[in-house]
């Protein structure tokens, strides 16, 4: 399916999307409110069908955090990225997807250890590289030091 | 109560026999710790622990140059060295919108080839020695060499190379290159009805590995279980021919697919893989172009304008994907390893829950984990 | 017959005479007996080293390099080496393992070998004990070998030793069975359960020919089954080490851990040892029935040539076979037993009554 059609049809289930500009693929900015059902229609509806999630990353922005979503359908071939953003850096918290892709449950994990952003209702919220004693914080965040370890240039 | 004591509090009440497979375990290949529940000889739930090599690949290389990512990238999954500095490589020629020299990218597809013959060769070695047959490993070890041997004429190294740089190739191949691979091609083809006759006939390796951690095409798309292990429960994930790069839309070549997802399949797709791989050589030895150039012109300082880039390509395990945020200046602002590894670990949990110990060694294996891709 | 000019019966007898024309009756029997358990230590010392050497030989030959070559002339002289290394180890002690059955476990597992290998007829007239039941003394006394594997996996106080010493008692015990009722295949082609008897009734040609099918049939299955009864080759997953790390014996270090492993070659070699005289012919020389000066021609090599020759041609196949195939799960091994050897060698047993009752084989 080309763009084109895919922003339509993006457009016509959730007219709060935004889009961003990216040259690889459609880009859209989620409400963090409305995701987790967004993303439950982009995997259940019959002309879409992003059955694969490929990649669950989170990106730091300084004053807020970024989940980005990259997902594509195993029958259609087309590809589109997600954004959720979180309200600020004190207690980032999103909806899990742990329950549409089985996948999420582990990079969301890995999230949560690194970046210290939390997902509700995920069914093991715990951390997964780092050891469970570990309290000095998250290491991917753009804060984070470590005089030890870290030389700051 | 922390997670620990509550898990300690819990097997108090109700005891339950649980043995710990690794971090130091002859069969886990790697650090990495399976807490396995057993009752008897049957394994009821499996939780991996990994974490044991996690040494910030990521956080390293928010403050590294693009040209020295490429080091940190050779190691995370080890034995597809080439296709992780190819991934990067790639993402960033696709941000700066260069094009690479027709020969540099028959050459990169070369290396990634020849990389997956050699890191399918280690993984027969270590599959059957795992199951018993010791005698598998000096085999697919003594026909590695002679890829290793190539390589080290090439580049001087045999593991890690760190060749593949943006921009194209770090320095010029050796003028054997050419006949290097076509005298492996002509020697390996005759080895390898060895090892079917070896392992894949046997009648206990059979009977060790068919029906054994049968993996859905539902649950392959559901976990993310990419490569062999995922083309041999039918989830056509073929990086290579979805979004095909460098010089694969020259070659003409099947993707191997199989319906039953289990042990045994995913076996019997590995070494199918190694024939068309070696198919692919062929092809792309035939009609790499001659001359000298190895790299398109770039700048001293690679900037990446600002933006997000996504590379994904195939490595000998699965869909490796490279995830680029940049604000303009010569390092990345978020950089993210999408690795096959870390998404096929976690459905060992499934596929090995209600068989035996010696299926679960089988299960791993088949599944061909590389640790420190998981760890990053 | 012309082995007979090497029978060492005159010799032995001429040594004990000595002993008790010389010593006072009750001081004779133990230098006797004195004199008989030194040349068996020795014997099983020698004999267990360098099986040891000759397996790495094999196993090196297999997968395509050479095996160790640098100790001594072919490598004659490394497993004297690996010897000294391991009573140098340090034995190392576990808080919480039970100490004394610890200790025990490995020397059960000898002596249990060692009794066994102690009936055994080497050449004419070299036979320790020749007992009238002779196969049964040699069964039974080998299956103690099981309590001393248990023994080391129990009180290890380790998960893995445990598993792998459930495993192994699980097997040994299953496989007796099969290896009691092949060889009473030939204990009823011959008519007697006394070793010497057997091999005597081999002068004209080995059961294996004499036999013909069900001789074969018995072989076969009493290989396998001795193979999986020492714990060998594909049925060695009691101590396989890509899954348990060394199984039964992981918490041994040093000179224990070092019986063990001798216990394991003697036991192969006691097996080669029951095959080879059972079923081809022990110390007797290849006779064919009516080849006079063939027969005339064998009976130059010396019994105890042929003895040892045969058992190295078995220890030779059993080798094989561990370092070609991949290794059985435990349920696989257990099927394999009870429902496939168990059923083919009871029907053997009433096709060889009936044969031996209406007189169809080789007498």
């Amino acid at each position: 399916m080309e763009q084109e059609q895919l922003k339509e049809k993006i457009i016509a289930l959730l007219p709060e999307a935004e889009f961003n500009v990216n040259k690889q693929y459609l880009d859209i900015n989620v409400p963090s409110d409305k995701m987790h059902a967004f993303v439950k229609l982009l995997k259940e509806s019959d002309d879409l069908k992003l059955d694969y999630l490929f990649c669950l990353s989170g990106v730091d922005w300084k004053t807020h955090f970024t989940i980005v979503y990259h997902l594509t359908s195993t029958f259609f071939g087309h590809s589109l990225v997600l954004k959720v953003k979180t309200t600020g850096r004190e207690n980032p918290e999103v909806a899990s997807v742990a329950d549409i892709y089985a996948t999420a449950e582990f990079h969301e994990r890995e999230v949560y250890d690194l970046m210290g952003i939390k997902f509700s209702d995920h069914p093991d919220m715990r951390r997964l590289f780092l050891d469970e004693t570990f309290i000095e914080g998250f290491p991917l965040r753009k804060d984070y030091k470590d005089e030890i370890n870290i030389i700051e240039r | 109560m922390s997670e620990e004591k509550k898990v300690i509090v819990e097997l108090n009440e109700n005891p339950e026999y649980i043995i710990n497979m690794g971090p130091q375990h002859p069969s886990t290949h790697g650090v990495l710790r399976f807490e396995v529940s057993l009752q008897g000889e049957m394994v009821k739930y499996l939780i991996p622990h990994c974490g044991y090599v996690h040494r910030g690949i990521e956080k390293m290389c928010e403050s590294l140059t693009y040209p020295q990512i490429i080091h940190l990238t050779d190691r995370l999954d080890y034995l597809s060295a080439h296709m992780n500095n190819e991934a990067v490589s790639l993402c960033v020629e696709n941000a700066l919108e260069i094009e690479v020299p027709e020969r540099v990218k028959y050459i990169r597809s070369i290396l990634s080839e020849l990389n997956r013959i050699a890191s399918h060769q280690l993984w027969w070695s270590a599959f059957g020695m795992d199951l018993g047959g010791l005698t598998c490993f000096f085999y697919g070890l003594r026909d590695r060499e002679k890829i290793l041997d190539i390589f080290e004429e090439s580049f001087g190294s045999r593991l890690l190379h760190s060749f593949i740089v943006p921009g194209g190739l770090m320095h010029d191949i050796h003028p054997n290159f050419k006949k290097g691979i076509t005298d492996f091609i002509k020697y390996f083809r005759k080895k390898l009805p060895e090892y079917n006759r070896f392992l894949t006939g046997n009648v206990i390796f059979q009977a060790r590995t068919k029906g054994l951690g049968i993996l859905s095409k539902e649950d392959a798309i559901n976990y993310g279980i990419t490569g062999p292990s995922g083309r041999a429960s039918g989830f056509s994930c073929d990086i290579r021919k979805i979004e095909p790069y460098s010089a694969y839309p020259y070659v003409d070549f099947k993707e191997i697919l199989y319906t039953e997802g289990d042990t045994f399949y995913r076996y019997v797709a590995r070494m199918d893989e190694m024939v068309e791989s070696m198919n692919i050589l062929e092809q792309l030895v035939d009609k790499m172009p001659d001359g000298n150039e190895y790299t398109a012109k770039m700048k001293p300082v690679i900037k990446l304008p600002e933006g997000e880039y996504y590379q994904r390509v195939e490595t000998a395990r699965g869909e490796l994907g490279v995830y680029i945020v940049s604000d303009g200046n010569k390092t990345p602002y978020r950089l993210k390893l999408r690795t096959p590894n870390f998404s096929n670990l976690f459905i060992m949990n499934k596929l090995a829950s209600g068989f035996k110990i010696a299926d679960l060694v089988a299960i791993s294996g088949s599944l061909d984990l590389v640790i420190p891709d998981i760890d990053r | 017959m012309g082995y007979q000019r090497y029978d060492l019966a005159p010799l032995t007898h001429s040594i004990d005479l000595f002993l008790y024309n010389h010593l006072p009756a009750t001081w004779a029997f133990i230098a006797e007996m004195t004199i008989i358990g030194v040349v068996f230590l020795i014997f099983y010392a020698v004999i267990g080293l360098y099986l040891v050497l000759a397996e790495r030989k094999v196993c090196a030959f297999m997968q395509n390099r050479i095996g160790p070559n640098r100790v001594g002339w072919f490598g004659v002289i490394q497993t004297i080496a690996d010897l000294f290394k391991l009573l140098m180890k340090e034995l190392i002690t576990i808080r919480k393992a039970d100490k004394f059955l610890f200790n025990l476990a490995p020397f059960i597992v000898i002596i249990a070998s060692f009794l066994g290998i102690a009936a055994i007829p080497f050449a004419m007239g070299l036979h320790a004990i020749d007992f009238n039941i002779g196969i049964f003394y040699i069964m039974a006394v080998s299956s103690i070998g099981v309590v001393g594997v248990l023994l080391a996996g129990w009180s290890s106080n380790n998960k893995y030793s445990l598993i792998g010493a459930m495993r192994s008692g699980a097997q040994i015990v299953s496989y007796e069975l099969s290896v009691g009722l092949s060889l009473l295949v030939i204990a009823i082609y011959s008519g007697s359960l006394q070793l010497s008897t057997i091999v005597a009734s081999q002068a004209d040609a080995w059961w294996i020919i004499k036999g013909h099918i069900p001789a074969i049939i018995a072989f076969i299955v009493f290989i396998t089954a001795g193979t999986a009864e020492t714990n060998r080759g594909p049925f060695d997953l009691a101590e396989a080490e890509s899954e348990l790390t060394a199984g039964f014996h992981t918490e041994y270090s040093g000179i224990k851990f070092a019986f063990f492993f001798l216990a394991e070659y003697m036991n192969m070699f006691l097996i080669a040892s029951v095959a080879a005289t059972v079923f081809w012919g022990g110390w007797m020389p290849l006779h064919i029935p009516g080849c006079e000066s063939f027969n005339n021609t064998m009976d130059f090599i010396p019994p105890i040539c042929w003895y040892f020759g045969k058992t190295a041609i078995v220890i030779l196949i059993m080798m094989w076979f561990k370092w070609t195939f991949p290794r059985l799960r435990i349920d696989q091994l257990l099927t394999l037993e009870w429902k496939y050897l168990l059923p083919i060698n009871l029907v053997n047993i009433i096709v060889v009554a009936l044969i031996v009752l209406m007189g169809w084989y080789i007498k």
